[in-house]
């Protein structure tokens, strides 16, 4: 039997043969409605709910698989896995997502099974990543490593994965459901875009409890989550929000689609009587079924092990030597890299938005590549950031250096994290049955047109984020720079919003004026960028050179020709 | 191929595209009385008229259903310029094809 030792891959949650078996079984299960629906047992209407259920969608040239990264959290054996299953069965390559997913996008549904039963030897699935239920609950992609965590954020959304795993109640939600969940005082997990954000902290007594934020989301109605309660007891993490999803599992919306996410009820109820319901429901809930026990969270903990750091300084002589002869990786370790909370060891990104590229895409042989790297300098476990590149989170500072000459050789060490370059973008038309225009071009001309590292770096710190549709799986809503593809008869065009903000200061950007066409659109990106350069005071960043000057100069500017 | 391009106004055509349903394959309607399918637009049906077009397409969801061989059966619209056969659609045409920004890729890589 595979056992992932703890220690070994530290960071990673271990399956135990309870897990192993219950995710065996679902292969099974699965299996078998694909030789009824190939059969011809199954109609397509029949089916189509359980291929949902195991993550497989039919797209525009294939089936798509979508497998499930709790948390984004990876071993490098499973990475080696994907980039097996990349090869064996799709095109050489994946894609990973804003929902700190991987898919991939030429599946047949004939090797589905085959797939889901070589992802469960590495203690993988596909379960949840679609359909109207809890999907992937999301974190911070720097959990565990960050020097400013409070609370391991991995270990409540594992609780969460096992709570809400084939949960009754929760399988036929109205909508589907996304949970997002930060333990630092940053928000780098979009906590107040979600149907259910929430912050993990500690009170002056060192005990750790939640803040709930209810109701946010992007799609065709964008909305900032509203707090519901500040402060909520570890003991009762689970029972609060198993009030929450009965409130929205008995009033959500269900003949409307549109209507049906949390963030329409919430909006409709109101902040006040949503939570009046909640903290009622809560209330009838709350005792020892539904308590969180210390036992228990302290075993979740321990089966996630601990990196074994090791006695350090920080910024080794080697390091700064190697900063100091060398500029490029210099301005790598500026942007890409993160301060670590054990002294001597940093976190690295690896961007997947080289110049001119597709975000999130990784072939076969850059995922092994990666995979060796973490095993050789990461204690053989990275992350998926959601916005779609990968980390290694606890790398030796004086291990930084050979890290990225390996990175460096094969197209993954763009110095982008965060920068201009740095470009979400959903899979848009080019792959997506829902999308209206392509988006993943329009990324490619923009990191194109960009694509000097040091006016990246002179720009400093700019999202863009671009959706093929009002959906929103690109988070164009909360870009600096968000864009929005839309179809004008047959033709594709782009609505460009500014001011929108991910983070703790959450906002949902504003149109800045009529779409215009891809070709414009890249010149209205310069335009916005060159008006902002032209105004911004000593280190202020392009959202607040925004406020203080206002929508007016950018739109002038990018209107200017029409 | 522009995918943009609407300089030409031939006269709208239709054709009636699925996915196979083994291996999820874009497949077209071929011609003749046998509902046999194709997987290059070049070698599909074409219909001049919609009521023949609704004619073809209600026969082959019928097949689809019946023989569990497609799914997702549809027309569309599509035009022949310069002896080329381009769909109205931005979608249609990336399905035909294959990814814009990946042309190794896709029914276009094998042209």
């Amino acid at each position: 039997m595979n056992h992932i030792a703890p220690g070994r891959n530290a960071g990673v949650y271990s399956y135990d043969d309870i897990d192993r078996r219950f995710v065996t079984e679902r292969v099974e299960q699965f299996r078998a409605q694909v030789e009824r629906r190939l059969s011809g047992e199954l109609t397509e209407d029949e089916f189509k709910p359980l291929r949902l259920m195991n993550g497989l969608y039919l797209q525009l040239h294939a089936y798509m698989l979508r497998i499930a990264v709790p948390y984004g959290v990876l071993t490098a054996r499973q990475l080696r896995k994907l980039a097996e299953i990349g090869r064996k069965y799709d095109k050489g390559y994946g894609h990973f997502t804003t929902r700190q997913n991987l898919q991939f996008n030429w599946i047949k549904l004939e090797d589905t099974p085959a797939i889901l039963h070589e992802l469960a030897e590495v203690d993988m699935h596909a379960l949840q990543t679609s359909g109207n239920c809890v999907r992937n609950v999301t974190t911070d992609q720097f959990v565990g490593a960050a020097r400013d965590e409070v609370v391991d954020g991995r270990v409540y959304a594992e609780i969460l994965r096992q709570w809400t795993t084939l949960h009754p109640e929760f399988t036929f939600l109205p909508r589907k459901f996304k949970i997002a969940i930060m333990g630092s005082d940053a928000d780098r997990a979009a906590i107040r875009v979600h149907d259910v954000g929430v912050f993990a902290k500690r009170n002056e007594r060192g005990e750790v409890g939640f803040t709930f934020y209810v109701g946010g989301g992007l799609g065709r109605s964008p909305f900032i989550g509203k707090l519901i309660r500040d402060w909520v007891p570890e003991e009762d993490f689970v029972a609060y929000l198993e009030a929450i999803l009965r409130v929205y599992n008995q009033y959500g919306r269900r003949d409307n689609i549109y209507k049906a996410r949390i963030k329409i009820l919430v909006h409709e109820l109101g902040q006040e009587k949503f939570t009046q319901e909640v903290e009622e429901e809560f209330a009838r809930l709350r005792g020892p079924k539904y308590r969180l026990a210390p036992e228990v969270v302290d075993e979740i903990r321990r089966r996630f092990g601990g990196p074994a750091f090791e006695t350090l300084t920080d910024e080794p002589e080697s390091f700064q030597a190697a900063k100091a002869a060398n500029p490029d990786f210099a301005r790598w370790v500026a942007v890409n890299v993160l301060a670590h909370k054990v002294p001597g060891y940093a976190a690295a990104t690896i961007s997947l938005k080289p110049a001119g590229g597709i975000p999130g895409d990784a072939t076969s042989e850059q995922m092994e590549l990666i995979a060796d790297l973490a095993d050789a300098h990461s204690f053989g476990e990275l992350r998926v950031s959601h916005a779609q590149n990968l980390v290694l989170a606890h790398v030796r500072q004086d291990a930084l250096f050979t890290l990225w000459t390996a990175l460096e050789a094969n197209g993954l060490g763009t110095p982008n994290a965060g920068l201009i370059g740095d470009i979400i973008a959903c899979p848009g038309l080019d792959y997506c049955a829902l999308a209206n225009a392509r988006s993943i071009p329009l990324a490619q001309a923009i990191s194109a047109r960009f694509a000097d590292p040091a006016r990246q770096q002179t720009i400093g710190e700019l999202g863009i984020k671009i959706s093929g549709c009002i959906n929103a799986c690109g988070h164009h809503h909360v870009g600096a720079i968000g864009i929005l593809g839309v179809d004008k008869k047959g033709e594709e065009f782009y609505q460009i919003t500014v001011g929108g903000d991910p983070t703790l200061t959450t906002a949902i950007g504003d149109i800045l004026g009529p779409a215009v066409t891809a070709d414009e659109t890249v010149d209205a990106i310069e335009a916005i960028v060159e008006v902002y350069l032209s105004n911004r005071h000593d280190g202020e960043r392009f959202i607040d050179t925004l406020k203080r000057v206002g929508h007016g100069p950018f739109k002038e500017r990018v209107y200017a020709a029409h | 191929m522009a995918l943009n391009d609407k300089s030409r106004n031939e006269a709208a055509l239709k054709a009636i595209t699925a996915n196979r349903l083994r291996d999820g394959e874009v497949i077209f309607l071929a011609p003749g009385p046998n509902l046999g399918w194709v997987e290059r637009l070049d070698d599909a049906a074409l219909f001049e008229d919609a009521a023949a077009a609704d004619t073809a397409l209600a026969a082959a969801k019928a097949q689809a259903e019946d023989e569990q061989f497609a799914v997702d059966v549809y027309a569309f619209d599509l035009r022949v310029t310069d002896g080329q056969r381009v769909p109205v659609k931005t979608r249609e045409r990336i399905r035909a094809l294959g990814p814009t920004v990946r042309i190794d890729l896709g029914k276009q890589a094998a042209a």
